[in-house]
């Protein structure tokens, strides 16, 4: 099954998951950009993301599931492709030729991952904890001040604020490589690298105003 | 001009090497980069020295066999231009210049500068052909009309060399830019399409088998390209292997 294991289908492997990812991304963003506009608004989609049996029990799971996938092929890939050069250069000048975000997927993947755990110890798991362990009433307007309250800490805020960064340095790599490696280059490329240039930019900076926003609207 | 070099020694491919130091003197700026070689390695030779080895042929940037990286790139840090096309103005009186052989696990060296190269030539074996009756009654290739721009495109990836700096330059030494202009500029004519199914998945089979690393598009094979071979190729091989293992 060459389709499974070639180099090709790797790449295509994480281009799809990458996509996946983004598209989940644009979506979390829109939920939360109602924190800032209104916090009734987030509350009420919270809640529904919270309590639908499609999200929770479908769209969770693969989400998660996407969201190994691409780590764990992306770190595959990372081993493979170091072994292919066994002996390094005492001299490589890697940004006469290419960009630090397209060298260094690696490091800005695992800080989104670091944060990715960090992310969760803040919300999913004390939100798993508050509907299955600990059963409590469902109360549709708890969220968005449970979510003022995790951004009162600069620490924390920070730590968003950077890992956001390093997102931006992320997509705006992997959104518009991920067309190349399923093939898809030709006369509409340049816009399209445009529009995942622009949504690199625009998503992880609308997370770190909002972060910036809760963090000084205590 | 007066340069102090810095070039990998190695006695064979079962030794470890080293960066040493020649200082050189009486460098014009119009010499290629070979021919300073050239005159590091007569001075060597009247000293007694072993002189460095290095691949070399036509001289005129079209064989493919001159490699080097220099000063971290491969070819030097000249734009559409192989090692023996590049020119000793491109440096400064007083430069050093650190010299290493291309790197990458499928071309191991030989010695000193030299790598083998026949990976390539085992993945063109795999399907970077066509197969055309020369008994006597061959068809012309004129023959079969070919859109002005498919045979543009199939011109340009012809142009490929082989000379590895795809791989040489590429942070995880992938040669899916010497692959695809292999596979492209087949794919893209009329004669190739009998054998595009086998072509494409042969030759990426072969890729593989040879331990080059995955592309991630980093874009630095297109910048070191000697012939300015485009990324379009790998995407058009990519969608070649999608549709070759769709087709079975």
């Amino acid at each position: 099954m060459a389709i499974l294991t070639s180099s090709i289908a790797r790449k295509v492997a994480m281009a799809l998951s990458g996509l996946f990812l983004v598209v989940f991304l644009a979506q979390h963003f829109t939920i939360n950009v109602t924190a800032v506009i209104d916090p009734d608004t987030f509350n009420s989609l919270s809640h529904f993301m919270g309590h639908n049996f499609f999200v929770q029990f479908i769209a969770q799971p693969i989400l998660i599931f996407g969201v190994i996938f691409h780590f764990v092929m992306g770190l595959v890939l990372e081993i493979r492709n170091r072994s292919a050069r066994q002996i390094s250069y005492k001299s490589f000048k890697g940004n006469k030729n290419s960009t630090w975000a397209s060298r260094n997927m690696i490091i800005s993947g695992a800080v989104i991952l670091a944060f990715l755990g960090l992310h969760f110890y803040d919300f999913w798991f004390p939100e798993i904890v508050h509907k299955y362990v600990e059963s409590h009433p469902e109360d549709a307007t708890r969220y968005y001040g449970e979510l003022v309250q995790k951004f009162e800490s600069p620490i924390r805020t920070a730590l968003y604020c950077l890992s956001f960064v390093l997102l931006a340095l992320h997509l705006w790599h992997g959104f518009s490589s991920s067309f190349q490696s399923m093939g898809w280059n030709n006369k509409y490329s340049k816009g399209l690298r445009g529009f995942t240039q622009f949504y690199a930019i625009f998503i992880p900076l609308g997370f770190v105003f909002i972060a910036l926003y809760l963090h000084f609207n205590q | 001009m007066k340069l102090t070099l810095k070039i990998w020694r190695q006695k064979n491919a079962n030794t470890k090497g080293e960066l040493k130091t020649y200082p050189i003197d009486g460098i014009e700026g119009d010499m290629s980069f070979l021919e300073m070689l050239d005159v590091l390695n007569e001075e060597l030779i009247n000293k007694g020295d072993e002189p460095v080895v290095f691949d070399h042929d036509c001289r005129e940037g079209i064989c493919g066999s001159c490699s080097l990286q220099i000063n971290g790139e491969p070819h030097g840090p000249d734009r559409l231009v192989t090692t023996c096309q590049l020119h000793m103005r491109m440096f400064n009186d007083g430069d050093t210049i650190v010299i290493e052989p291309f790197r990458a696990k499928a071309f191991p060296v030989i010695k000193d500068l030299v790598v083998d190269r026949t990976s390539f030539e085992r993945i063109q074996q795999a399907g970077g052909y066509i197969s055309v009756n020369t008994s006597g009654n061959t068809i012309d290739a004129n023959a079969i009309p070919v859109n002005k721009q498919d045979a543009d495109d199939s011109f340009n990836a012809a142009t490929c060399i082989g000379c590895g700096a795809c791989v040489a330059a590429c942070k995880n030494a992938s040669a899916m830019l010497f692959t695809s202009a292999k596979v492209s500029q087949f794919a893209l004519l009329p004669q190739g399409k009998v054998e595009a199914t086998e072509r494409v998945l042969n030759m990426v089979a072969q890729m593989d088998k040879e331990g080059f690393g995955n592309c991630t598009n980093t874009g630095a094979c297109e910048i070191e390209c000697p012939k300015g071979i485009s990324l379009e190729n790998i995407a058009r091989m990519n969608r070649e292997y999608l549709n070759a293992s769709i087709k079975g």
